[in-house]
């Protein structure tokens, strides 16, 4: 037998034996940040098409409120990941066109006004706040009158969701050093699995039975889509080169399999898919159980991803 | 223009680790962690082996990953040598350079920026040699200018037979090993 066998004197923290300079933190940001970018699009397209006028105080202001409430959270939890915390204001000192982090950190400060005005086009009623801010309610009316600028900002948060949800793939995908990230496809997985988890989020909350059937529906077809994407981005990885295919295996029959075949594809997507069909075909009835279970998946989809990538490495096909 | 390299004999090198030691000392690395290091590399088939020994560092990449993905521009290219730095305070420690570097060169220090070989900028700027390449006991170790046909460094890859580690990476490594 052909022996390649590497001694190294280095045993730097985080990096080795096996690299892990992430924890828990960045899966949390790129899910929270998948959701968010999943609100501004579905959102976006409830107040751009002007479908569901009755309960657009769950869609287009609650929805996009959370929204806000979760990107803050996403943004907290890679501040907390941060090892140079009081230098963080240095990312909004320059724009560097060659680091997705850099425009990703300008992305979100964009996110914020753009789902801020999305939520209130539909500032409720007073009867439905604690208390009412005369200018905001103003601002409100004169915006919602203009129903071209209101489909117009319905517009912007359908692209400036697709942007960010695509963004979360592409910030790893750009890390060519970790084989298992390095797939072109990375970026279409994170920006469906992040569409499919708002679906099921926005499906548990909605007041009416006609919006809860059409969320499901769609989640439905971002559940299918996933399963698709998913294997585009195994297959692409699996016959790219030596590297890339030692890295899939990581996912397909080594350590992380159990939990990517049971929690990601099991739990995550395919039970759940399967109850909503039943549901959209009237079998059974809606309940929270396989949104849930769509949105678990989700997160752990990142985990498995951050985790296992940090530990493909080009030398793994070279006998470490 | 200068386009530093380094040479690594490995013919010579005994894997002492008088390399990892000097650096230690001149740089402060903190203990615990390593901007340099040895690693021996042993590949055939038995009793057919063959074993070769490497000093290794960051490779001053051509095309560095680690400079491009920072956010901040924090990690970048001086203007002498096309030397691979890390200017401390403009560091947010986000680690995308660990990531993005496929050799995992770098590491964060406990102060919290990231840090690597900086091929002894400092020294070299005052007409020294890198503080590994200096202490070496075998002289296996050269650094030298690449665009400068008449450097020691050019004339040994003009000569001698050579490699990088892990070509394939795509980010054109700028230290040799001489087989
Ligand atoms: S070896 Fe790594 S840290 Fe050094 S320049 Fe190349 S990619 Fe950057
Ligand atoms: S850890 Fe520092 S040097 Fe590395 S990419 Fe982040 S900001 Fe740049």
């Amino acid at each position: 037998m052909t022996t390649h066998e590497i001694t190294t004197t280095r045993m730097n923290p985080m990096i080795d034996p096996g690299m892990h300079i992430w924890g828990w933190e960045i899966p949390v940001y790129l899910f929270l940040g998948g959701l968010v970018a999943g609100f501004m699009v579905i959102s976006g397209y409830f107040l751009f098409s002007g479908r569901f006028q009755e309960s657009r105080h769950v869609t287009c202001f609650r929805a996009p409120l959370t929204g806000l409430i979760l990107i803050s959270l996403g943004m907290f939890a890679l501040f907390l990941d941060l090892e140079h915390k009081l230098y963080a204001w240095r990312l909004y000192t320059t724009i560097k066109i060659a680091s997705p982090m850099s425009w990703g950190a300008w992305i979100l400060v964009l996110v914020y006004p753009a789902m801020a005005i999305m939520a209130l086009i539909h500032l409720p009623d007073q009867k439905h706040l604690p208390i009412r801010v005369e200018f905001l309610h103003k601002l409100s009316q004169s915006l919602r009158s203009h129903e071209g600028l209101a489909k117009t900002i319905g517009a912007i948060n359908m692209l400036g969701g697709a942007i960010l949800g695509m963004y979360t793939g592409v910030l790893l995908s750009s890390l060519g050093a970790r084989p298992l990230w390095s797939s072109s496809s990375l970026w279409l997985l994170f920006l469906v699995s992040g569409m499919s988890a708002t679906a099921a989020f926005i499906h548990m909350v909605a007041p009416t039975k006609a919006e809860r059937e059409l969320l499901a529906k769609a989640d439905n077809g971002f559940l299918s889509l996933e399963l698709f994407v998913l294997a585009l981005y195994l297959i692409g990885l699996a016959t790219t080169s030596d590297v890339h295919a030692d890295a899939v295996r990581l996912l397909i029959s080594g350590t992380y399999a159990p939990v990517f075949w049971i929690f990601v594809i099991g739990v995550g997507i395919v039970i759940p898919l399967g109850i909503q069909i039943l549901a959209v075909n009237h079998k059974v009835k809606h309940t929270s159980i396989p949104p849930l279970m769509v949105i678990a998946g989700g997160l752990i989809l990142r985990f498995v991803i951050v985790m296992a990538g940090q530990h493909s490495h080009w030398s793994n096909a070279h006998g470490l | 223009m200068s386009r530093y390299a380094m040479v690594i004999d490995t013919k010579k090198c005994v894997g002492c680790m008088d390399c990892v030691v000097a650096c230690k000392t001149e740089n402060n690395v903190p203990e615990g962690y390593n901007r340099d290091w040895i690693v021996q590399d042993v590949m055939g088939k038995f009793p057919d082996l063959h074993m070769e020994i490497r000093s290794e560092r960051c490779n001053h990449c051509d095309e560095p990953p680690c400079v491009h993905c920072c956010p901040t521009g924090a990690s970048h290219v001086h203007e002498r040598g096309g030397v691979v730095l890390v200017e401390h305070n403009k560091c947010i420690g986000c680690k995308a350079c660990l990531a993005s570097c496929p050799y995992d060169a770098r590491f964060i220090h406990p102060d919290g920026y990231a840090d690597k070989c900086t091929f002894c900028i400092h020294r070299v700027e005052v007409g020294l040699l890198p503080a590994c390449v200096s202490v070496c006991p075998t002289h296996c170790m050269y650094f030298g200018n690449l665009d400068d046909p008449a450097s020691d460094v050019n004339k040994l890859l003009n000569s001698r037979s050579h490699h990088a580690v892990l070509p394939e990476a795509g980010t054109k490594p700028h230290i040799f090993y001489l087989t």
